[in-house]
């Protein structure tokens, strides 16, 4: 649709240019920290929590609350990009990186389903999850991640929009092929790049 | 291992879901203070199925835009059009343009309709559960249950501030229960105060599936009472939108 103009839009949301260049197309600027989950939040007591991995390694390991938090943790400051259009520019979450992870498990798979509690599940390519571009996290700007945001832990891929983030990850199932998770069940791209607007089935 | 995903479901819902394409805007009907219905014909109408949503786009004349997704109200049954219910958010940026700039006969660039989860397929008995202008993708579910099956059970449960904040107010039946949160209508005996386990029994509906829509707060405290009575967690459906305010 080359040409068309909205009759009468200016515009009202215009941000300066050095923070334009971090929005990507369709996207603006959110202040605030909108929770979006597909059901109700479940509840998850790190008592009972632990995060797997499972599937095509070498050796599967589980890390109970206590031993995760013996593993190097890094600050991330990051940018994350919703679907529904909001971004969070100049934000921070603290945790493990995936790296770390998977080096303890000899990752044999090129594929990986990230699965939470309460059964919410996304796939991502393992080059999307390596290379310092994925973290498992516990904290968000200093403070322990809230529920609604996917506390006790949640999955941190800033470089994909945020449903490919998954809240209260329980775990990864490394694959030898690619399989659709929740959202991408449901009408959402299967990678969800945000500087491609990948956003749907058929971007 | 178990599956971790569902077996994959027939993809018939989610045809080619939309190109940008330019509609035109047919009626503007005013719903309450806050809120407005557009009608939108478009010349690359697709079936939705209800709860689904549409992308708008809106472009200024140096090429500067702004997207938003709006939950489309109508049945799929009203053929070549959509309708969609804005909400008018004092800071926001494209539910003003729609209240204060669009008229009838103006053009409207729109995609969709997408999303396939917080939809309704026929599943009975049926829990709506609203909070303010949440009611627009649950209106969607109550008009096309009428058109094509008005006998399944089903029962809207809408939280409002005042009754001027109704949405479809000339269109609330038997199939809905009210209740007012800040200020009742004068005369009125029915529901007061937030959403309640009283309020769901009002509503006569088993256990089967729910679709909740509203904001975070009120998402979170309707899906608490749901489980409450009952419901099984992945028959809770739920879209939440606004910031993490506080409940309808």
């Amino acid at each position: 649709m080359n040409g068309f103009v909205s009759r009468g839009f200016q515009g009202r949301r215009r941000i300066p240019e050095e923070l334009a260049e971090r929005l990507p197309t369709g996207q603006y600027a959110e202040p605030g920290f909108p929770v979006l989950t597909a059901g109700p939040t479940p509840e998850v007591a790190i008592e009972d929590w632990a995060l797997r991995i499972d599937g095509m390694v070498g050796e599967q390991r589980e890390w109970s609350w206590l031993e995760f938090g013996a593993l190097p943790f890094e600050e991330i400051p990051c940018d994350i990009h919703c679907v529904t259009k909001w971004s969070k520019l100049g934000t921070s979450f603290r945790g493990v990186s995936l790296d770390a992870l998977l080096e303890e498990v000899e990752p044999l798979g090129t594929y990986a389903m990230a699965y939470s509690y309460g059964g919410y599940t996304t796939n991502h390519a393992i080059e999307d999850l390596t290379d310092g571009r994925a973290w498992v996290v516990t904290e968000h700007e200093g403070e322990p991640l809230p529920r609604e945001h996917g506390g006790p832990a949640r999955l941190l891929v800033p470089h994909l929009y945020f449903w490919k983030s998954a809240k209260w990850i329980a775990g990864l199932r490394l694959m030898d092929h690619d399989e659709p998770g929740f959202w991408e069940t449901n009408g959402y791209h299967n990678r969800g790049d945000p500087w491609n607007e990948e956003r749907y089935w058929t971007d | 291992m178990d599956r971790l995903t569902a077996e994959p479901r027939s993809p018939v819902e989610q045809r080619a879901p939309g190109r940008w394409q330019i509609g035109m805007v047919a009626s503007i009907k005013r719903e309450t203070p806050r809120v407005k219905s557009f009608r939108i014909k478009l010349p690359m109408w697709m079936p939705h199925t209800p709860g689904q949503h549409y992308d708008v786009r809106l472009t200024a004349p140096d090429g500067y835009r702004a997207q938003r997704s709006y939950s489309i109200a109508s049945s799929p049954l009203d053929e070549g059009e959509i309708e969609l219910t804005i909400d008018r958010l004092a800071d926001g940026e494209v539910s003003p343009y729609f209240h204060d700039v669009v008229v009838e006969g103006d053009q409207v660039e729109v995609r969709g309709p997408f999303a396939s989860y917080f939809i309704w397929r026929g599943e009975k008995p049926v829990l709506l559960v609203g909070g303010g202008s949440g009611v627009v993708p649950l209106m969607a579910i109550l008009r096309h249950r009428r058109l094509t099956m008005p006998d399944l059970p089903m029962r809207l449960v809408y939280s409002v501030r005042t009754a001027e904040d109704v949405i479809y107010a000339d269109e609330l039946g038997d199939d809905a229960v009210l209740t007012f949160t800040r200020e009742s209508p004068q005369g009125w005996s029915g529901h007061r105060g937030r959403i309640d386990r009283e309020l769901l029994a009002e509503a006569g509906i088993d256990p089967g599936t729910a679709f909740v829509c509203g904001s975070n707060g009120f998402v979170e405290a309707a899906s608490r009472l749901l489980l409450q009575a009952g419901y099984d967690p992945d028959q809770v459906r739920t879209e939440r939108f606004g910031p993490t305010g506080a409940a309808t």
